[in-house]
């Protein structure tokens, strides 16, 4: 009991922050048009790369006078995320661009 | 930047960091402002920007001005090394999703999705090994979360790509329960140590169990609830990325990776109940091979012609088209649309009935035909178009089949009975193109194709509607 009291005030104010984000994240997402769903997801999907934050800091802080599996580890953690939110980001924007386009006279003839 | 501004709570802290600080909230607001921005279409583009704008500010305000527990900034090798990474995965990243075909796009959502989640478990490996890290529960947590995300969207990636087939539930679920004991076991056994650091074998241990889970969880499930499960590994990619927060304290990856992660489960849900099913059911049922097969039915498969079945579209006043899957796998949005033109030029009302998980994502139907420059007011959701389905002379069927099988309202054992279905079988008339004879994804017979309004039209949908359009232009 003492051990949970001992995590719940040394992380108190990330988990205000956690407790509070549940709510925010269902009240944005609810009453959204299903067109948007995967455009949605997709972006979502490139913000929970918010993991190479994560990356940085591992390596930023790292020993890098010699090449340790540490360090591997940590370039391919950055790369990963990486991919995670720049394709994820992209990938949601070309979703969205068709969206634009078929908001002008949408009668491109093929 | 680096002169001590205050102290707080005993501390001192530097400009930079408060800086630092205060470009996590901003950056923390951006996501969150971003996401509300993506889900309007008029401002869906924006908001995406917004987000992205918010992950690379974070990004080279830590580059900058992080200081570890003595206040040392990241080196100038250690940045360089950094930047070129963050390069590399850039370029990576972007041609992928420059060069991904329309069609792919749920694959390569979960395709990102897995190196984010595998980017996570590295980072929560190494922490665990940091000497000066205490926060053993997160860490395990983020390891064992990001894992499972990771290995579970590699299978759905390639479920999705077909490298992969369906795989029976069976005993399974069995197995897969057991995992599940095992890695919260584990996950405790470590935790009760005085001195976890020492059990770096354990700790692996809980990294391979993790990546069997998501493999054997994902596994089974197949066909209808593909979309389900994407949206729930992407929120556990979101969750394993907020638990890395906690061992960092930093609040911008624990509000973005928790907001993601509820958002994530918000649109879980919203897909279940699309379905009728529970998310335990999706998880732990799956659209197995179990359900009854109802050999009872009535009638036989009757094919059409495609002369005929011009004749019967440009001569009908109201028709309603109901995209799946095989649409995307055909690449006939753009024929269809061009279909729907040439039927809208002899004034037939043509509109599409989108079933909210036809495709293998939530919307993958509208994103297709949106790329194809369908007009927007033309495609009605489920319940909309059901209202009217019985005055529809003739309901088209490209490629979809669990979403029109009238198993779902009138077979109690069928695996699919009360999920929503648009009501096809209602129509006047029904034409389903297929490309075989088989079943569908889901493995399901479809008592649609019996019915004696129904006709079949086999062959790849592409080329089918291409020479309906020509049979029409010759009317």
């Amino acid at each position: 009991m003492n051990d949970i009291l001992i995590f719940f005030y040394s992380f108190r104010e990330p988990i205000f922050i956690m407790v509070l984000s549940i709510f925010l994240g269902i009240e944005v997402i609810s009453h959204v048009p299903s067109v948007l769903h995967t455009p949605l997801m997709s972006g979502a999907n490139a913000i929970s790369g918010v993991i190479i934050i994560g990356g940085i800091i591992l390596v930023g802080h790292a020993d890098i006078s010699r090449i340790s599996p540490e360090l591997i580890v940590g370039i391919l953690s950055i790369i990963l995320a990486t991919l995670n939110v720049m394709g994820g980001f992209a990938v949601t924007d070309r979703m969205l661009e068709m969206f634009k386009k078929k908001k002008g006279s949408g009668s491109k003839s093929k | 930047m680096n002169q001590v501004l205050n102290t707080f709570n005993g501390t001192e802290f530097t400009t930079g960091s408060a800086v630092l600080e205060f470009s996590y909230l901003v950056a923390a607001v951006l996501f969150v402002w971003g996401l509300k921005l993506l889900s309007h279409p008029e401002t869906a583009r924006r908001g995406n920007f917004l987000a992205g704008a918010g992950m690379i500010l974070a990004m080279i305000t830590t580059l900058l001005l992080h200081e570890d527990s003595e206040g040392h900034r990241i080196g100038l090798a250690n940045v360089i090394i950094i930047v070129l990474s963050i390069g590399v995965g850039t370029v990576i990243g972007i041609i992928m999703a420059k060069k991904v075909k329309m069609t792919a796009m749920p694959e390569m959502v979960s395709f990102f999705n897995a190196t984010g989640g595998l980017a996570s478990a590295l980072v929560a490996v190494l922490e665990f090994t940091n000497p000066l890290n205490e926060s053993f529960l997160v860490t395990l947590l983020g390891l064992s979360i990001g894992s499972i995300a990771f290995s579970g969207s590699m299978i759905a990636y390639w479920k999705l790509n077909g490298t992969i087939g369906n795989f029976p539930s069976g005993f399974l679920k069995y197995v897969n329960i057991f995992l599940l004991v095992a890695i919260i076991f584990l996950t405790s056994y470590i935790l009760l140590q005085p001195s976890p650091h020492n059990f770096k074998g354990m700790m692996y241990l809980l990294f391979a169990i993790s990546l069997v889970y998501g493999i054997l969880f994902v596994m089974p499930i197949g066909g209808a609830d593909m979309p389900v499960v994407i949206s729930l590994l992407n929120s556990l990619t979101g969750i394993a990325a907020a638990m890395a927060g906690f061992i960092y304290h930093n609040l911008a990856m624990i509000l973005g990776g928790i907001f993601v992660g509820a958002a994530g489960t918000i649109l879980t849900l919203l897909m279940c109940k699309a379905m009728n099913r529970s998310l335990w059911n999706v998880i732990v049922g799956g659209f197995g091979s179990s359900g009854t097969a109802s050999d009872d039915l009535e009638g036989t498969v009757k094919e059409v012609t495609i002369m005929d079945a011009a004749i019967l579209l440009a001569y009908s006043h109201n028709v309603v088209i109901v995209p799946g899957y095989g649409l995307a796998v055909a690449q006939a949005q753009h024929s269809i649309h061009e279909l729907e033109k040439k039927l809208e030029e002899r004034g037939v009302r043509v509109r599409y009935g989108i079933h909210p998980v036809a495709g293998r994502m939530p919307g993958h139907m509208n994103v297709l035909l949106a790329e194809a420059d369908v007009p927007y007011e033309k495609l009605v959701e489920m319940d909309e178009i059901n209202k009217d389905i019985e005055n529809t002379d003739v309901v088209i069927v490209v490629g979809a089949n669990d979403v029109v099988n009238p198993a779902a309202n009138e077979n109690p054992g069928s695996p699919i009975y009360g999920m929503p279905i648009i009501n096809a079988a209602l129509a006047k008339k029904v034409i389903v193109m297929k490309r075989g004879t088989g079943k569908g994804y889901a493995g399901i017979e479809n008592p649609l194709f019996y019915k004696d309004n129904t006709s079949m039209l086999y062959g790849n949908a592409k080329d089918t509607i291409q020479k309906l359009v020509g049979e029409i232009n010759s009317l």
